[in-house]
């Protein structure tokens, strides 16, 4: 059942991602990342990883997004649409990567496929039975990784005010 | 004590479809009623009479509306993007009616097969799916708006997606005191710290009550944060375009996430299913039905039953119809809010109060456990002294001596209407 559920959403997460590609209009783009993060976050749940789970729904596709579709909208994109990419060169280039990719995944699915449960993931087992699926994320966060986590939250504001002087001066 | 087991086999899987299609059912006929109850309120708010000529009390209203709307044509404008024009109805029903499942609705129910849960899914991030599905229903709202091309619908689209943005940060901020309190973010040790707490959240959290209950009222677009189909400025916002089913795919959905959000707050402030008393309390603690801890720390086995089953979802049900009752009470007592004043609102006054407001809970919490105030009813009165002060500290900022005091302070404040001169009379 879980195997049969992990191709439905893996089938639609990569014809989301083609459709990102393919779609005519920026709306649709969006619409089908959207669809490719729903069920990315569906794939996290079948493996057991129920926080990354919403927190992919919460933050990707409910506000990261969203605010995507806003700027989109309010800038009204996408009446002067042209093919950005040209030519031969990156369809060639194009197809060398994904036989690229293709080789390595058939190789570790042909050689190394993974069907009993690592050390890190009876680990992981353990450390959900203990602190449940929020606190399994947070019980490290914020012990082990605090420092890491904390100067990575002042990378983000400063990311934030540094946007927000660009923006001020380009409007003065 | 077999039959304290939770059920399994074949039985759970008989259980889990009678349950899904009751639940659905019910929140569905509910849905349809409220749309008549909202009417009949309103009127009676009013001093009207409101619908009452199809079935007996009007309740066979819902019913009539249903017909009207599948026999209407559907319109579809020309310049409308078909697929989105049509996609956005789907896209804002599904979450509205999906959130339920997480919310436990009554006491465990006993069979000869073992113990049922009152709850279509008890998933182990709760709290986390209603918040991840409620971020998605704003998509509905905005293609809504988006794809009707209309300049009306269009700013209703633009409107609603800038406010339930706004108002998610309010309402998560406000959620996370609930969450200090429980320790869990499932809805099932919500409601079960809550009875062995011995009191509701809306006590010890008040003023994380009062907040949730704004920003609910913001993100289900209801008045007076109804800006995206504010039909005094903007016809009817984001469904102008829309008719027959599409258009009652719309008002379906906003009654689904007024249900879903007055059931949501029922739970999380108002203990849920649970009635005053220890007797129905009954929760899953390492593979024991339990109803709460003795003195030395051993496990009271619960002693689940039909009847307290159905009175605890009598409870629920009060509890529940107690918001909706709320919110339609408060579509016709307060007005409308101008567009810039919610966006004030959200980010200068409900964010920061929720930042600070989780500080002064977290503080309140660490040092009650310092002390080792026990977790119980004292525990529950300490942290009610200190959320009290709160609230009335910020309703005290909020207000300014304006509204609460009333006409009475109102009448200190000096009005004068300047009177236009009157051009002299033009000499005899």
């Amino acid at each position: 059942m879980i195997e049969v559920l992990f191709y439905v959403f893996a089938a639609v997460a990569l014809g989301g991602a083609l459709g990102v590609v393919w779609a005519k209009s920026p709306v649709g783009s969006l619409l089908y990342m959207v669809a490719t993060l729903a069920s990315l976050a569906c794939i996290f749940v079948l493996l057991e990883a129920h926080f990354l789970a919403a927190i992919q729904v919460i933050v990707y596709a409910g506000a990261i997004m969203v605010l995507f579709l806003f700027v989109i909208m309010l800038l009204n994109l996408g009446h002067d649409y042209q093919r950005d990419l040209k030519g031969g060169a990156f369809a060639l280039l194009s197809f060398v990567i994904i036989g690229l990719m293709a080789g390595i995944l058939a190789r570790q699915f042909g050689e190394n496929a993974i069907t009993e449960p690592t050390a890190g993931g009876r680990a992981i087992d353990a450390a959900l039975a203990e602190h449940g699926a929020v606190g399994a994320i947070a019980q490290p966060l914020y012990t082990t990784y605090v420092v890491p986590f904390e100067i990575t939250g002042i990378l983000l504001l400063v990311a934030i005010v540094g946007a927000l002087v660009l923006a001020k001066k380009s409007s003065l | 004590m077999g039959s304290l087991q939770p059920i399994s086999g074949p039985w759970a899987l008989i259980a889990m479809s009678l349950k899904v299609t009751i639940i659905f059912g019910v929140v569905v006929v509910v849905v349809a009623f409220s749309t008549l109850a909202e009417r009949r309120v309103a009127a009676w708010i009013q001093d009207r009479r409101g619908p009452n000529r199809v079935g007996p009390f009007g309740l066979l209203q819902p019913v009539a509306d249903g017909i009207k709307n599948l026999l209407k044509e559907e319109t579809l404008p020309a310049t409308a993007s078909k697929a989105f024009f049509v996609l956005a109805p789907m896209f804002v029903l599904v979450p509205s009616l999906v959130t339920f499942a997480v919310i436990p609705i009554a006491a465990p129910l006993p069979t000869p097969a073992g113990v049922v849960d009152m709850i279509i899914a008890d998933i182990p991030i709760g709290i986390l799916y209603v918040l991840a599905f409620s971020s998605l229903a704003v998509y509905g709202v905005v293609l809504g708006g988006w794809a009707s091309n209309n300049k009306y619908a269009f700013l209703g689209g633009l409107r609603a997606s800038a406010q339930m943005v706004s108002y998610e940060v309010a309402l998560g901020l406000s959620l996370i005191t609930v969450l200090m309190m429980s320790g869990n973010v499932t809805l099932t040790e919500v409601v079960w710290q809550q009875q062995q707490l011995g009191m509701w959240f809306v006590f010890p959290l008040s003023l994380a009550f009062i907040l949730f209950v704004v920003s609910a009222f913001a993100e289900t677009n209801r008045l007076p944060f109804d800006m995206p189909e504010a039909e005094s400025e903007l016809v009817t916002g984001y469904h102008t375009e829309y008719s027959a089913m599409k258009f009652s795919a719309f008002i379906i959905s906003e009654f689904g996430h007024m249900v879903t959000a007055s059931a949501l707050m029922a739970t999380l402030f108002l203990g849920g299913w649970d009635l005053p008393g220890t007797w129905d309390d009954a929760f899953w603690h390492e593979g024991q039905l339990i109803s709460g801890f003795a003195q030395d720390g051993g496990a009271i086995l619960a002693n689940p039953a039909w009847w307290k089953t159905v009175l605890t979802f009598g409870g629920f049900a009060v509890k529940t119809s107690f918001f909706m009752l709320l919110y339609m009470w408060v579509r016709w007592t307060l007005p409308r809010f101008r567009y810039d004043q919610v966006m004030a609102l959200g980010w200068k006054v409900m964010l920061p109060t929720a930042l600070a407001y989780a500080m002064l809970v977290g503080g309140a919490i660490l040092v009650l456990d310092e002390l080792g105030v026990p977790w119980g009813f004292w525990y529950g009165l300490a942290l009610t002294g200190v959320s009290g002060a709160a609230t009335v500290g910020f309703m005290f900022f909020l207000d300014r001596g304006r509204t609460i005091i009333g006409a009475a302070g109102q009448s200190r404040q000096k009005v004068s209407i300047m009177s236009i001169s009157q051009p002299a009379p033009a000499g005899d």
